[in-house]
């Protein structure tokens, strides 16, 4: 399956990625993802018939019970927003609707 | 005495009170502030919080207290471990004004064995490169030539404690950021077994394989720092409740038996003359300390830079979504007319530099409707095949020894027109990462003629003997001149 990339493809990219590219970023993009997905076929090729997919290499299982515990105060968790309302407590956003 | 000691003579010049830990913390920032203009190591200093605690540590020592093992060392730390308070930046524009409101589990354990945290240093942008061009505070340049890189993404703590500003630094290794810019700047550079080290309050790039690692300029205080550094923590689900030995305890000097893998095949292909002769010189220095060289096979190291691109990024995409304009960092401006989504995405392309971007986009399109099965789940699957190959070779050697780098270090603005070629300078080190296993770059030598550029070369370990692995690389040490070098600078 040759990757090829087009212009249309890299703005669906970066629509999913919520990425505001340039018109030269786009461009670059698509020579320089398309090179390195080129590069990256070469997995393809390999048999891997039957084989696990390896998403960790964690030999522990890394559940934990899930009950609540001391965390940040709000104070804190709004402290570095660009945009806050500290003592409601809230982040401000743009218009939603 | 200043700060040009290793860390265990300064903890014990402490101790027997020879020095004072305030004096050890001038020397550190008088040092950084000497050669930070050439080498732009530091992305920021923390001198009023390092005298206060080099001043606790001797109040501390004054009223009789046992010390810590890092008792008044002066650490640096790479800009993308939280520090509570101080501005944490991971090099990136996003974060420029990022105060974490908590600090990373290593820089606690770090303070509470004493250490004196001196400043942050730079990096690549979210530690996404390998010679940290990629930050948004300028390049680093190697203490060894100013034309060459340190080294990425961790370049900023490898050229602190090549320049001897620090006898320690902390960085952190997706793919090499930690053994390579060590490799690039002649000092010692500790990559533990996945799950070794807590990552809570690193920023995280690719968790299932980033782990957080110190540099130093021995062997020794590698060790002792990893025993600091080392443990289970309640705060990373992915760290391990495995018992952590006393390292040091383990550098016997004695490696005779030892089985030293090496894979021929793997390291026969493109690697750099001088870095050939300085890894053969490597292997006979471990044959003569007593060690069994025996040959090992690692078919699916040569699709590690594939596997590894797809794998970081894909999860680097997810980890990067935080990055929105809400809760911290950039956000671009907007007028009434603008919704959310044209905040999110306008305030992400003025905030991360075009590596990130690519990255993420790239780890977006394997994760995409289409393409998940021949790009993600594939490389998940060779991942597979890749640790099998590791746990084969390591069953008929104790360790795996390789060069760290093709190369010797590269010029500044060398690889930065062509990501790929930037990627296919890790191929000795991403595969280590793929595997969770534990690894070090040690130095083994120089380049010839006039230049004189570091060389390295790593021991791989099982998962959690890093022991062992310690135990090869400080009888190498002990049996060569590299670690007494000092950098020009």
């Amino acid at each position: 399956m040759p990757t090829t990339l087009t212009i249309e493809d890299v703005e669906r990219i970066a629509r999913l990625a919520n990425l505001e590219l340039t018109q030269d970023e786009k461009q670059l993009f698509t020579k320089q993802l398309a090179d390195i997905l080129a590069y990256a076929e070469q997995v393809q090729g390999i048999d891997t018939t039957g084989v696990e997919a390896t998403a960790h290499v964690n030999a522990h299982a890394v559940d934990r019970p899930d009950e609540p515990r001391p965390s940040l105060e709000v104070s804190e968790a709004v402290a570095n927003a660009p945009d806050a309302a500290p003592q409601a407590g809230l982040f401000r956003v743009p218009r939603v609707i | 005495m200043t700060a040009f000691a290793t860390a265990r003579e300064i903890r014990d010049a402490i101790v027997t009170g020879e020095a004072s830990a305030v004096e050890f913390t001038r020397a550190a920032l008088a040092r950084i502030d000497q050669t930070n203009p050439t080498l732009n190591a530091f992305n920021h200093v923390v001198a009023e919080r390092a005298i206060a605690r080099a001043t606790l540590i001797d109040q501390q020592r004054a009223a009789g207290a046992t010390l810590g093992p890092l008792a008044g060392v002066p650490v640096a730390l790479k800009d993308n471990l939280c520090v509570k308070g101080v501005r944490t930046t991971a090099s990136s524009k996003i974060l420029d004004t990022f105060h974490p409101p908590y600090s990373a589990t290593v820089v606690d354990k770090l303070e509470s064995a004493g250490a004196v945290i001196v400043g942050k240093t730079n990096c690549d942008e979210f530690a996404m490169g390998s010679s940290n061009e990629n930050s948004a505070y300028g390049p680093v340049r190697n203490p060894w030539a100013s034309d060459r890189t340190p080294g990425g993404s961790s370049g900023g703590s490898a050229a602190a404690v090549a320049a001897q500003c620090v006898p320690v630094a902390l960085g952190s290794d997706t793919g090499g950021s930690i053994r390579q810019p060590a490799s690039f700047c002649g000092v010692v550079g500790l990559k533990p077994t996945y799950g070794r080290v807590s990552r809570y309050g690193l920023l995280a790039f690719a968790s299932s394989l980033d782990q957080i690692g110190p540099f130093t300029r021995t062997v020794g205080d590698a060790a002792v720092a990893l025993s600091a550094l080392s443990g289970r923590d309640p705060m990373d689900s992915t760290s391990s409740s495995e018992a952590v030995p006393d390292f040091a305890a383990a550098l016997t000097g004695n490696i005779r038996g030892v089985r030293v893998g090496v894979p021929r095949a793997f390291v026969a292909e493109g690697v750099d003359d001088t870095v050939r002769r300085a890894f053969d010189a490597a292997l006979a220095v471990l044959r003569d300390a007593g060690a069994t060289l025996v040959d090992v096979e690692l078919p699916h190291a040569r699709y590690a830079i594939p596997v590894y691109y797809l794998i970081c990024t894909a999860e680097a995409s997810s980890n990067l979504a935080r990055y929105d304009g809400v809760k911290y960092g950039h956000r671009a401006a907007t007028t009434r007319d603008d919704t959310l989504t044209t905040m999110y995405s306008r305030t992400r392309d003025e905030g991360f530099g075009a590596e990130v971007k690519r990255r993420i986009m790239l780890g977006t399109y394997v994760l995409s409707a289409g393409y998940y099965d021949a790009f993600y789940l594939k490389a998940l699957q060779v991942r597979t095949l890749l640790r099998q190959d590791y746990a084969r070779a390591l069953e008929l050697a104790d360790v795996i020894v390789m060069p760290t780098s093709p190369t010797p270090p590269f010029r500044l603005g060398e690889k930065t027109d062509d990501p790929l070629q930037m990627y296919l300078a890790d191929i000795f080190t991403v595969s280590v990462n793929l595997a969770g296993l534990p690894g070090v770059s040690i130095p083994c030598g120089f380049t010839d003629g006039g230049d004189r550029l570091p060389l390295g070369f790593q021991v791989i370990g099982r998962m959690f003997d890093e022991a062992t692995m310690l135990r090869v690389a400080d009888a190498h040490e002990r049996a060569t001149p590299w670690a007494k070098s000092v950098a020009p600078v």
